[in-house]
Parts: C-alpha cells; structure tokens; sequence
C-alpha cells in the first residue's frame, strides 16, 4: 500500500514549492476535460429539446387540422 | 476525353487567360516584393540582422504571395459551372487539376524564380545563398502550387473560404518552410546543402503523386 | 473480412450499441482518472531532480500520447468513410476532432506550466510542444472545414479528406521538426530530456493513460449518439425514441 508522500495537507497543497504549476496544470486539464464534456452534453439536450418541441407542434397542427375537418 | 487531352486544352486555357488578366500574375508577384520591403522597414536595415532572417523571411513571404491567388484558382470555374459540367460529363478531372496546377505555378511560382535576385539587393544576400534561394524556390514553389490548390479544392464552395484555406494549408507547409530556409540558411555560411534539397526533392514527387488524386476527390464533393 | 461490422454502418444499430458502451465507460473513465491523479500527486516520492512538479506528468503525458492516438483514430474513421462511403463514419470525424483538439491543448497547457519551472520560461520551441501546436493546427483545420459548409455533407467529405492528407503529413512534420530542432540546439535553453521514470511513479501515469483513453471512448460515443441524433433526425426511429425519452422523464 503506497503512503502519502506529504507530511501535512499544507504541505500536500504547495507541493515542494511548485503548487501554482501543479494546480494550474491539473485544474487548467479539469476544466478543459469538464467543458468539453458540459458542451458535448448540452449539444446532445439541445437537439432533444428542439426535436420535442418540433414534434409537439407537429401534433398541435394535425389536430388542429383534423379539427376543421370536422 | 483522355486526360492528356484535357490536360493540354485547360492549360492553353489557363495561359491565355494569364496573358489576358495580367493582374492574376502581377499582384501576387507585387505582393512578394512588398513583404520583402516591409520586413527591414519593420525589423530595422542592420545588414547582419537581415541576412540571418532572410531565408525565412523569402519562404513566407512566398507562402504568402500563392496563398493571395489561390483561392481564385477553381473559384472562376466553379461560378460558371464549368467544374459542374465536368463533373457531370464524368470527365477525367485528374488531367483538369494537373492543368490547373501546372498553371497555377507558372503564374504565381515562376515569377517569384525570376524576381529573385533582387533579394541580393533587398536582403544583403550572398551569391551563394541567391543560388540556394533559387533552387529551393524551383523545387518548392511547385509543392506550394500543389498544397494551395489542394487547399483551394478542399474550400471551394465554403462560406469563408480565404482565411479557412490558410489554416487547412498552414501544417502542411510547414515541412517545406523548414528544409527551404535552412538550405538557404546552411548557403549563407557556405556550407553544403544537398540533403535539404533531396528532402524538398522527396516531398514534390510524394506530393506530385498524392496531390492531384485529393484535388480531384476535392472538386467532386464540392461540385456535387 | 469486416463483414461482422456491416450492421455497425447502419445508425440505428449503431445508436443502440453506442448507449450500452457509453454507459459503461463513462463511470468508469471517471474512477480510473481519479484513481490515478490522487495517486500521481499524493502517493508517490518526490523527483529526485524536479521535486514535486514532476506530478504534472500524470496528466501531460497521456494527453500528448493519446492527441497523436486521437488523431490516428479520427484518420481511419475517415479512410472508412472515404474508401467504402460509410456515413457513419462521417459523422464520427465530427465527434471525434474537439476530444482531440483538447487533449492536445492540454497537452500544450501542462507542458507550459511544467516548462515554467523546469526551462523558466512558458514556452518553449522545442520539437514536442513545436509538433504538437501543429497538431492543434490540423485539429482546428478539421473541424473548422468541417463546419464551413452550407450543406453538412459537403463538409463532412471535405474534413475526412483533411483528415487523411493530415494523416499522411503527421510524421513528416514530425521528422521535420525534430530535425529542425536539432539544428537550432543553441537557442534553446535545455533540452527536454525524457525523465527516466521509477516504478513507483510509473503506476499512476499507466493508470491515468488509460483514464484518457476511457474518456476518449466515452465521450465519442455520446457525441456520435448526438450526431447520428441530428442526421437522422426526419426518420421515425428518431422521433419514437425522443417521444419514449419525453415520457420517461414525464
């Protein structure tokens, strides 16, 4: 089982003195990584959103129309 | 239609024209000699300064000058629908592309060639490096021509295609600005340059073989 | 000798297939990554020469090897495309660029942090960071032809042509960067020298290159779910799996 390498969470956070590298480096790859993943998401919702919409309007217009028929 | 006999009726084509617009071989060959120009008014005259940035500055600043015209290239013909009934008739395009990037050179590839010397003056190059500036531009202007009328092929019915065929060409160019300034580079100390030219060599049969099948493929999507 | 993969061209098998996949791997793309960053920076010794900013590796490295992976993936989708006309394979050129082109910025964006300390300067022209900008160049190309286009298929063909003459160039600016690099040696300040890398550290980089790659199978398959989605989305199979995706949420 390999041990934590830091004495304490403090030291855990500046990493030797080069924190601000490592966190930029990791937090600067989440927040690539998680955009893309958010807007990859968010494009596969869109196209749901729009495509019910669409279809509810669809719908909306064949009752109205068999409505007149009557 | 054979391609050779296509070929030949799209190159008199093409040369005609070029006699005809002037402007199509004139500005970009302008355009160069402006760069050239504008680089020691920007950069400052010291003559040691610019003969250490002149192999570079001459390859973009080709690059840039047959960047200028290539969109032009198929556009004329994709607007009158020449390339449509081409494509249509099922006409060998291969040999049309070859034309077109045969032409292609000679308006925008060789005047560069033939204007080079003028670089001694400009760039306070030495005779040895004018002579590797000219064999590095006989063997590269023709992969630019090939490169930029794939990049012309590949944006030809693209909503913003100039700036889109600069980004699509950019990394492919990218190999030859390097082994092309450097022969010019390893000319201005008097060194051998024979490698870089068997490189520049290498990369124009490849591309002469793979190119003009792309060109094609290109044209017939955006025709289609 | 691919027949057992024609059911795969048709976008709907192709859509139900992808569900099941994405569903796995998505979690566990996600707990393979978390395992691996927490034990790259906090459960292994310090570099003997770098110290701690060695830890950047654990994400700098696997992104830089699966940009070049990536790429070489979006290439044979668009060699199937191009060869035998698969539309699905079109479509996968799309999905596939943007994960690409930010594993590649990533790779760009560590590799300066780490630059910083170790070089002292953000940037370096060396032949790695050099190639791999280009790389990005080729991405943005791809995506950018891709999206030019007032018909979508015109750019989808355009972009799998890119992609393959990007292909064939990608070790030519490779060899030709690194040479050129080589030339240049003085200017630079160090040369980037592959840390020869101890066993201990070596599990938590092997973990997190399989994360990247987790994620890469994830996200493509969710992105090619929403392309397939939008090209096909006049047929009837669309419309009844949003009607059933409505109701399910109702």
């Amino acid at each position: 089982m390999p041990e934590f390498n830091f004495a304490s969470f403090a030291d855990f956070i500046a990493m030797g003195g080069y924190g601000f590298f490592v966190w930029l480096s990791y937090g600067g790859s989440l927040v690539a990584l998680l955009a893309l993943g958010w807007y990859s998401k968010r494009q596969h919702q869109q196209f749901m959103q729009e495509q019910s919409s669409r279809i509810a309007r669809e719908t909306r217009v064949r009752q109205q129309q068999s409505r007149e028929q009557v | 239609m054979s391609h050779v006999v296509i070929f030949r009726a799209t190159l008199r084509r093409e040369l005609k024209l070029l006699a005809r617009q002037k402007a199509d071989w004139v500005n970009p060959l302008l355009f160069f000699i402006i760069i050239l120009t504008l680089f020691p008014l920007g950069v400052g005259a010291k003559p040691n300064l610019l003969r250490e940035i002149a192999p570079g500055v001459i390859w973009i600043a080709a690059l840039l000058s047959v960047l200028l015209g290539a969109e032009r290239q198929f556009r004329q013909d994709y607007r009158d629908g020449v390339l449509e009934q081409l494509v249509a008739a099922r006409a060998p395009l291969l040999g049309y592309s070859l034309a077109k990037i045969t032409a292609g050179w000679l308006g925008s590839g060789l005047p560069l060639i033939l204007v080079s010397p003028l670089l001694i003056l400009f760039l306070g190059l030495s005779t040895d490096a004018l002579l590797a500036v000219v064999l590095t531009l006989l063997l590269g202007t023709p992969l630019l021509s090939l490169l930029s009328a794939l990049g012309a092929a590949l944006t030809l019915s693209a909503d913003k295609g100039g700036i889109l065929l600069a980004l699509v060409i950019l990394p492919l160019y990218i190999p030859l600005l390097i082994f092309a300034s450097s022969a010019v580079e390893q000319a201005s100390f008097g060194l051998g340059y024979q490698a870089q030219l068997a490189v520049l060599a290498a990369m124009l049969c490849v591309a002469l073989a793979l190119v003009p099948i792309a060109v094609q493929k290109a044209l017939k999507l955006n025709v289609g | 000798m691919f027949k057992w993969l024609d059911p795969y061209a048709k976008p709907q098998v192709l859509f139900a297939t992808l569900l099941w996949w994405q569903r796995g791997l998505m979690p566990l793309a996600i707990v393979v990554l978390v395992i691996g960053t927490i034990w790259g920076l906090g459960f292994t010794p310090a570099d003997y020469q770098q110290g701690d900013s060695y830890r950047i590796i654990h994400v700098h490295v696997p992104a830089a090897i699966w940009s070049m992976g990536v790429y070489a993936w979006m290439a044979i989708a668009a060699f199937i495309a191009l060869v035998w006309q698969v539309k699905t394979a079109q479509w996968a050129i799309g999905a596939i660029a943007p994960i690409g082109a930010v594993y590649t910025f990533i790779a760009l964006f560590t590799g300066a942090a780490w630059g910083k300390p170790m070089w002292g300067t953000w940037w370096v022209w060396d032949a790695r960071l050099t190639s791999e900008l280009i790389l990005l160049f080729l991405y943005l190309g791809v995506m950018a032809l891709q999206n030019a286009f007032a018909d979508r298929q015109t750019g989808d063909k355009a972009s799998a042509v890119l992609a393959v003459v990007g292909v064939v160039n990608l070790p030519i600016i490779h060899f030709s960067v690194e040479w050129w690099n080589t030339l240049h040696q003085g200017a630079t300040i160090t040369k980037f020298a592959k840390p020869s890398i101890d066993p201990s550290m070596l599990w938590p980089l092997l973990i997190c290159l399989l994360g990247f790659a987790l994620l890469f199978g994830a996200l493509t398959c969710l992105r090619l779910r929403t392309a397939i989605l939008q090209h096909e989305a006049h047929r009837p199979w669309v419309r009844q799996y949003v009607e059933e995706q409505q109701n399910a949420r109702v």
